[in-house]
């Protein structure tokens, strides 16, 4: 049986979660009074190096590592929260801050602390407007306690932490686009180098840091480095809140080790798919990453083996889509949320994510030849490593994965479509109508 | 620039008033509009309020724009280009500017839509679980056109419903799912659509049942920790200087 091991998650349906006297009544904000009074900043970013933790926004960068390339000095740095969580599939982050805000304050003031940051901002998305409600209410509490502003716990530190609302854009997720909507812009990516460590938010250094890896860091603090080590794997230690959603039985949030085989997750966990169906393809970190088949359900759930088998974990968010789900529809619900969302400032994204909409729109419609799917494999290539960032990546990687791995069931399409399609000359039956774009689900 | 004046390349937050609208004028000479003085502007208390408070929580001034946006959203309902150019004379931004981070964000209305917003997600998890006919029901049941809400939105003729299709949303584990009045509510089916646009028009609280908020995490009950949790949780002073005591003792 599979089994949850619950770590950020423990005490997650307790009432009052988000009131600051039950988080510290279950022993919140001490790993805060140990971090700023008993341990040096160093120190401090030493055990987050040490322990592994690995960011949980989508890249897997040791959280510690990035942490340490802040320049050091007198200059004002910056930490910032990404709480725009808008991949597909992911909503971990909305459920952590909503039902227990503290634990991410306390991580956000324990790593500025570490980091010498005296701001520090939680962007949250727009939509999320009862969870950024939570969040102030949370942020106003800590304030009062002592735990937020100047001098903290008579440490001599300052941080202020600002609550600060998106308004949806996919890309303010990106972290230089989020600094530039931050800075009351639109949205862009920026150019790196230079990296935001380096020059971030009004170009001073700037932490980025995912709600999860942040959530992590009073556990860590509290307990060391080797205790979060002791779970998951050697290379993605620790616990990870996995979203799982689709055509599962019981979708939601359930935290496990990572290493958990993936079947175990979807079965054990999730129920699998509907009684009498299978699993055709699912997608293992959210709607940007390669989808994986049926074949690779005992894979373990783990950064590295996500990697090695030519997808990635990302953000940890599983889609799952059975034998009911025409893959060509699919990639092309996949295609048009990135052409929606492409803010249009590189080209190979801008015009690639809408080229690949047409073109999947006439596989649909049965006026594409074969040939249509070599063009839109190369279009895919075209875009990845080609842009500031990488939304248009995110699109060319999974519908790349599903024209190569399914690409009979494209053909099929083509056929299909082209056998109900109306023809220019008499010889067409008159009582087969076209295939309606969205009729095949 | 007929006098010769070259504008200096920097950051605009600490310009005077009258430092930026020549820094203006000299790239739109013909069709810029000024920073709005605020003298010259009304501007409804309750809003300056809102966009003061705003710009007093950031480093910078211009940081304000995103909070300074939403609060003319909810003062007109929709961002208004009368109080673009309000929240512009309070920031000392042009309301050009304004209105150009107004339009890249999707939630950001810059016409006039309908009082009760509900956005229905369509994207992959909700679209593997059915969204398309939520969808359709929810338009048909306002009376608007499919297409539009697909695109920029829709209202219903009686303005009480402003309906659009929307990118994830964020709560796949309830999908079909649906945000209204920035409340999420799901799993949906196109009969909880009907009963929705229904309860708006009448002024009645959307189906309570279906809220998103509090509801108990998909795990289940807490299982027993596991032991290297619950030692964590024991452990009252951290390895440091459990390490000391257990050497000491």
């Amino acid at each position: 049986m599979a089994s949850q091991t619950r770590m950020l998650f423990r005490h997650i349906d307790e009432p009052g979660l988000a009131s600051i006297e039950t988080y510290r009544s279950l022993g919140g904000y001490r790993a805060l009074e140990r971090a700023l009074n008993d341990i040096e900043p160093d120190e401090l970013l030493t055990t987050l190096e040490d322990s592994g933790l690995r960011g949980r926004g989508g890249a897997g960068f040791s959280m510690g590592k990035k942490a340490s390339f802040l320049p050091r000095g007198e200059m004002e740095k910056f930490l910032c929260c990404n709480a725009d969580e808008s991949e597909p599939g992911a909503f971990k982050d909305r459920e952590l801050m909503s039902k227990n805000p503290h634990q991410l304050i306390e991580g956000i003031i324990i790593a500025a602390a570490s980091a010498g940051a005296g701001w520090a901002f939680i962007f949250i998305r727009g939509e999320y407007a009862q969870t950024a409600d939570v969040l102030e209410r949370a942020v106003e509490e800590a304030y009062r306690a002592g735990y937020i502003g100047e001098n903290i716990l008579d440490s001599g530190r300052r941080v202020e932490l600002v609550v600060h609302r998106g308004a949806g854009a996919y890309i303010c997720g990106e972290e230089t686009a989020l600094l530039d909507a931050l800075e009351g812009k639109r949205g862009n990516p920026r150019l790196k180098p230079p990296f935001p460590a380096i020059q971030g938010l009004y170009g001073g250094p700037t932490l980025i840091n995912n709600v999860e890896t942040l959530s992590n860091v009073p556990h860590i603090v509290k307990n060391g480095a080797d205790w979060f080590k002791s779970f998951g794997t050697e290379q993605s230690p620790g616990t990870k809140v996995v979203s799982v959603s689709g055509r599962v039985q019981r979708p939601g949030n359930y935290e496990v080790e990572l290493g958990m085989p993936s079947r175990e997750l979807i079965f054990g966990l999730a129920g699998g798919p509907f009684e009498g169906h299978k699993v055709k393809a699912w997608f293992p970190g959210g709607s940007s990453a390669p989808v994986l088949t049926a074949k690779e359900l005992d894979l373990p759930y783990s950064f590295e083996a996500m990697a090695e088998a030519g997808s990635m974990l990302g953000s940890g968010s599983i889609i799952v889509a059975d034998d009911t789900v025409s893959i060509p529809h699919l990639a092309l619900r996949t295609a048009r949320f990135y052409h929606h969302e492409s803010c249009g400032k590189c080209t190979p994204c801008r015009e690639g994510t809408n080229w690949t909409v047409k073109m999947l729109e006439r596989v649909i419609s049965g006026e594409a030849t074969p040939m249509d799917l070599d063009v839109i494999s190369s279009v895919q290539d075209n875009i990845i490593g080609h842009c500031l960032c990488v939304l248009g990546d995110s699109m060319a990687m999974p519908v790349g994965s599903m024209v190569a791995k399914f690409r009979d069931e494209f053909e099929a399409a083509i056929e299909a479509g082209r056998d109900a399609a109306p023809r220019p000359l008499d010889e067409s039956p008159t009582d087969v109508k076209p295939v309606p774009l969205e009729a095949v689900r | 620039m007929s006098d010769g004046w070259v504008p200096e390349i920097r950051p605009t937050d600490d310009m005077s008033a009258e430092e930026r609208q020549r820094l203006v004028s000299s790239m739109r000479p013909e069709d810029a509009e000024p920073v709005p003085e605020l003298h010259e502007v009304e501007v409804p208390d309750e809003l300056k309020e809102r966009i003061e408070a705003a710009m007093a929580k950031y480093p910078e001034v211009r940081s304000a724009s995103l909070p300074a946006l939403w609060a003319v959203q909810r003062h007109y309902g929709w961002c208004t280009p009368d109080g673009i150019r309000q929240a512009a004379a309070v920031m000392g931004v042009t309301p050009g500017y304004l209105e150009s981070v107004a339009t890249f964000y999707d939630l950001f209305r810059t016409g006039p839509v309908g009082r009760h917003h509900v956005l229905v997600c369509h994207n992959l998890a909700c679209w593997l679980r059915g969204s398309e006919d939520v969808l359709d029901a929810f338009c048909e049941a306002a009376g608007v056109n499919a297409d539009e809400v697909d695109h920029i939105g829709a209202s219903s003729e009686d303005g009480e419903v402003y309906l659009k299709a929307f990118e994830c949303l964020g709560a796949c584990d309830i999908a079909p799912m649906a945000s209204i009045d920035e409340r999420y509510y799901g799993p949906l089916t196109p009969d909880d659509a009907r009963t929705v646009i229904d309860q708006l028009r009448a002024g009645a609280d959307p189906i309570p049942d279906k809220a998103l908020f509090g509801r108990e995490t998909a795990g289940g009950p807490e299982p027993e920790p596991d032991p290297r949790v619950k030692k964590g949780e024991t452990n009252p002073v951290g390895p440091g200087r459990e390490a000391e005591e257990a050497t000491g003792g």
